[in-house]
């Protein structure tokens, strides 16, 4: 939280600052970085609004403008994203790229801005990539199978207090898919576990719990890397979801593992 | 043509049962046989689609987000009403019937409103039962608050994310039938056109947006739940690619828009900060359960807020509304906060503010009990203004937010286009001029999880075995080629200026003079403006690259290019409607104390606009609002 108290409204001067830009035609095209100039960037602006001047200049001079996925300006839509200064979303911690200032900054600064890197996330154009492996992720089993009209009076199912706070931590994940571009073997483990931990705990999700595990790490697998244990994840995540539930994760994994040699048999034979 | 709402028989409490009885039914084993093509992925989109895949029907899914999880609902912060009466405090089906049409100022339709209401229990259960993290007590029952000025609690809630976590619990049960091949999903799909033949939907014409080709899906059905309009005014608390475009393509088709001079205006935001400003933050209403609101009582009072003494303050909701104070409706809350802003009261650098203050609270309950109730919308605040609310007040002026008119539909959610349906924001039916807080996510999951499936076998049952219009019809072929020349024309026109800054200039124009207060005077010159900035973007718009790829510019100009033409509409659905009601206020229609001055004789009906081309005099159609349930009566917050 900012200190001020009230006292003083300060606003500073506008900034000049230099921002070198992914720029690449589509997906199979050749990219290369580009240097533009921007000299009156207010503080107050979001990062994502100094990039909206940086169009309206572009646009005015008669090249294309910068394309980059956003939507909610809030936090919370998990659209934008984008590595700043080689960080996943940039420098402020908990922050997705839209609620980046521009205060964060200092007049001067010189930003290289690229896209997420990651081989599962394909560059559409520019700083646009396609995060649809997450949405195959979530396919394969992350839900509840609980078909309209099935469903018994809520407080049938009392949850803890306790459950039902851990479950929303990781719940809150915005599928933005810094997690991804911040691992150095692209792995999605982070975004994985969170959804995984927040149907895993609730009582209603136990009954698909193992299947749920085993489909949707073996569909991670298939398309991300492996986990060797970074930890860049979660310093990168917007939303501070704790590495914690990765352990979870490989728990159930192995249980899930357990249980299905049991059912065919292996375990006692 | 007369507006048929279907209405059913019989007494308000059993209509939704009977009807349930009455509709036609598709036989299990059939309903593969129907193609339900979705358009978008929010509430109402994924709830709709899921149950439907679920029932069997082959659904085809549209949406122009990168997934689907990202649909505007996420950003819904406060909270899911519903008639649980877990509370035990007084609570019933009835009571928040009788809420819902008596905050929107006896606009709506009776019978849609009870509908609602009824299934609204049925909703909290679906989504704990798909694994929804609401907010629960320490016994682990759920927890409710009483939200936007409800007299009971019955405010269900996930944190501050209520939207996204419900948006999750949809998008997670539509992945599940994706999956399962069950449904078929078009991301990153911009329908463009709704293709009608012999006056029935018959399909859609979509574009790719990454790889620009345009194509057709043609269904015995088209379900249109693609949000609300509230970015007309440039600036809103809506997500930034929410558009009137669906619903509009579909309204020049033939379907009638109703009431679309009904908009929300949310009186937490935080206020513009200049002019490169893109949208506006909402702060959410919880806080007007804690906050107190007040200007300085001097409009030359420049010294900062924790200098004021408390008898230098004019605590303004307070002293009109004894008993609601700060938790007046919003629409009361707003126009009041305007009048402290226009009277110079304002505060902060633009004096466009007026304070919302936590200190008296903190001060009671400790600075814990506040972290522990809104310490990320505290954090959300800071960030975006880098000033600390627990030390000083936070700013706040009225924003838009939701908007309460919608394409037209009748009981079954069906428009007057036979075939196509209207779900969540994009229709118009339960709010009438006002929403309450935290019934729009009630209501885009009750069109979609408790509704369409089953009033939409009604009009598919006959259909069974009849041929459908194909891709390949010249219907299609002809929707095919105006989408792209559409595109062609927009990046032909290579004018001067951006479509940022043509859509800021009418969201100015519609600010100005159909926002928080609008007069005859105001929405004539609108009126007169607006199709000169619709001249200025057909000829003068700049709109580079190219439309066989990813061009977000050209996105953008055609929803701005709808904008450009929904916008008058507006206007005129504004200037005809000589009465206040809701988030409608004319000022020539007040009562002395300044507030809404309805009349019921002669604007107690729905106004339902047919498309008669642009620069053209739309034709009005009226359905007449019946009230055998709730009295009319002047809503009083005193
Ligand atoms: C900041 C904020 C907070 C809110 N908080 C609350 C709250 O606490 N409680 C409450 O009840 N309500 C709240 N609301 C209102 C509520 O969130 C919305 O009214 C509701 O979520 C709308 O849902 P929807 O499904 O109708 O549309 P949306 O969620 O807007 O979804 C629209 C969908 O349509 C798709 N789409 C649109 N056009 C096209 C097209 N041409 N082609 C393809 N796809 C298209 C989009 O991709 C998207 O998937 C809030 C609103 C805002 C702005
Ligand atoms: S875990 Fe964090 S970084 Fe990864 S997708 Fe979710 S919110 Fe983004
Ligand atoms: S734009 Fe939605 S999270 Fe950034």
């Amino acid at each position: 939280m900012s200190p001020a108290n009230g006292d003083a409204q300060t606003t500073n001067a506008n900034m000049k600052i230099k921002v070198t830009v992914w720029r690449q035609a589509g997906p199979n095209a050749q990219g290369a970085f580009k240097d533009y100039d921007l000299d009156d960037i207010s503080p107050e602006m979001s990062f994502l609004e100094m990039l909206d001047t940086l169009n309206e200049m572009l646009n005015d001079r008669g090249e294309e403008p910068v394309a980059f996925d956003h939507d909610c300006r809030e936090g919370i839509c998990g659209s934008c994203g984008m590595m700043i200064d080689g960080v996943p979303h940039g420098p402020e911690r908990g922050t997705a790229t839209c609620q980046l200032h521009m205060r964060k900054f200092s007049s001067g600064a010189h930003i290289k801005i690229e896209p997420f890197r990651a081989s599962s996330f394909p560059i559409n154009k520019d700083l646009s990539v396609d995060r649809s492996a997450f949405d195959r992720i979530i396919e394969s089993g992350g839900y509840i199978s609980a078909p309209t009209g099935t469903a018994p009076d809520a407080n049938l199912i009392p949850i803890p207090k306790g459950v039902a706070d851990v479950s929303m931590d990781a719940a809150q994940c915005i599928g933005c898919g810094a997690c991804v571009a911040a691992c150095p073997n692209g792995a999605a483990q982070l975004f994985t576990s969170a959804k995984l931990a927040h149907l895993n705990l609730m009582p209603q999700g136990q009954a698909e719990r193992w299947d749920r595990t085993v489909n949707m790490v073996d569909t991670m697998e298939s398309y991300f890397g492996s986990c060797t244990n970074h930890g860049e994840c979660e310093a990168a995540c917007p939303k501070e979801i704790s590495i914690d539930f990765i352990a979870l994760m490989n728990k159930d994994f192995v249980k899930a593992q357990l249980k299905q040699r049991r059912l065919a048999g292996q375990l006692f034979p | 043509m007369t507006l048929d709402s279907k209405i059913p028989d019989g007494p308000i409490a059993d209509k939704w049962d009977n009807h349930k009885f009455d509709v036609k039914l598709v036989n299990p084993a059939n309903k593969r046989k129907f193609t339900v093509i979705v358009v978008g992925t929010g509430l109402a989109g994924a709830s709709a689609a899921a149950s439907l895949a679920e029932l069997g029907y082959d659904v085809k899914i549209i949406s122009f987000h990168d997934s689907p999880r990202r649909a505007h609902s996420i950003a819904a912060q406060g909270g899911i009403n519903a008639a649980k009466n877990y509370k035990n405090d007084g609570d019933s089906v009835h009571r928040l019937f009788y809420d819902t049409v008596k905050g929107g100022d006896f606009r709506a339709r009776e019978a849609n409103v009870h509908r609602l209401a009824q299934v609204s229990v049925n909703i909290i259960d679906q989504c704990a039962a798909q694994g929804v993290p609401f907010a629960r007590e320490y016994g682990g029952m759920l927890d409710n608050r009483s939200f936007g000025g409800a007299q009971v609690s019955r405010t269900f809630y996930a944190r501050g994310q209520t939207g996204q976590q419900l948006l999750l619990g949809a998008y997670q049960a539509m992945m599940r039938v994706v999956g399962l091949g069950m449904a078929e999903l078009y991301n990153r799909t911009e329908m463009l056109e709704l293709v009608v033949k012999d006056g029935v939907a018959c399909g859609v014409v979509c574009r790719n947006l990454v790889s620009g080709e345009v194509f057709s899906l043609a269904g015995h059905a088209v379900v249109v739940a693609s949000g609300g309009y509230g970015n007309a005014f440039y600036l809103s608390t809506n997500a930034m690619q929410s558009n009137v475009t669906a619903a509009w393509r579909a309204h020049k088709q033939g379907a009638y828009f109703a009431n679309p001079c009904y908009t929300q205006i949310h009186p937490t935001c935080i206020p513009a900060s200049d002019d490169f400003q893109s949208k506006l933050t909402l702060m959410s209403e919880s806080l007007r359960n804690d906050g107190r609101i007040w200007v300085p009582k001097d409009s030359n009072d420049a010294r900062p807020a924790h200098q004021i003494p408390e008898e230098d303050r004019d605590y303004y909701l307070e002293r009109r509304y004894p008993a609601f104070g700060n938790l007046v409706p919003r629409d009361i809350a707003s126009r009041a906060a305007k009048r402290e802003v226009d009277a110079g009261r304002g505060v902060g650098p633009q004096k466009n503010g007026v304070y919302l203050d936590f200190g008296a609270a903190i001060d009671r309950l400790g600075e814990d009990v506040i972290r522990d109730r809104y310490d990320n919308l505290f954090e959300m605040y800071d960030r975006i203004t880098d000033e600390n609310p627990y030390k000083m007040p936070m700013r706040i002026y009225p924003a838009v937010h939701y908007t309460m008119g919608g394409l037209w539909v009748d009981y079954n959610l069906m428009s007057n286009l036979p075939g196509l349906y209207v779900l969540g924001e994009a229709n118009f039916s339960d709010h009438g001029a006002n929403r309450l807080g935290a019934s729009a996510l009630m209501q885009g999951l009750a069109d979609g999880y408790f509704v369409l499936p089953y009033t939409i076998g009604d009009y598919l049952a006959p259909l069974l075995g009849k041929p459908i219009v194909t891709t390949s019809d010249p219907a299609f072929k002809a929707a095919e080629t105006k989408v792209s020349e559409g595109s062609k024309q927009l990046l032909s026109i290579n004018g001067t200026r951006s479509v940022d800054d043509i859509h800021r200039e009418l969201g100015k124009v519609i600010w100005d003079n159909c926002g928080m207060a609008r007069t005859e005077q105001s929405l004539t010159k609108a009126i007169s403006e607006i199709p000169a900035i619709r001249d200025e973007f057909w000829t003068n718009v700049r709109v580079l690259g190219s439309n066989e790829s990813m061009n977000q510019s050209l996105e953008k100009a055609g929803r701005v290019a709808d904008f450009l033409e929904f916008g008058e509409l507006m206007c005129r659905d504004a200037l005809h409607r000589n009465e206040s009601c809701g988030g409608h206020f004319r000022e020539e229609y007040q009562t002395e104390e300044g507030e809404a001055l309805r009349d019921d004789e002669n604007f107690a009906y729905v106004g339902a606009w047919e498309w008669k081309g642009v620069g053209s005099d739309p034709a009005l159609h009226k359905e007449q609002l019946t009230f055998d349930n709730v009295h009319l009566a002047t809503r009083s917050y005193k």
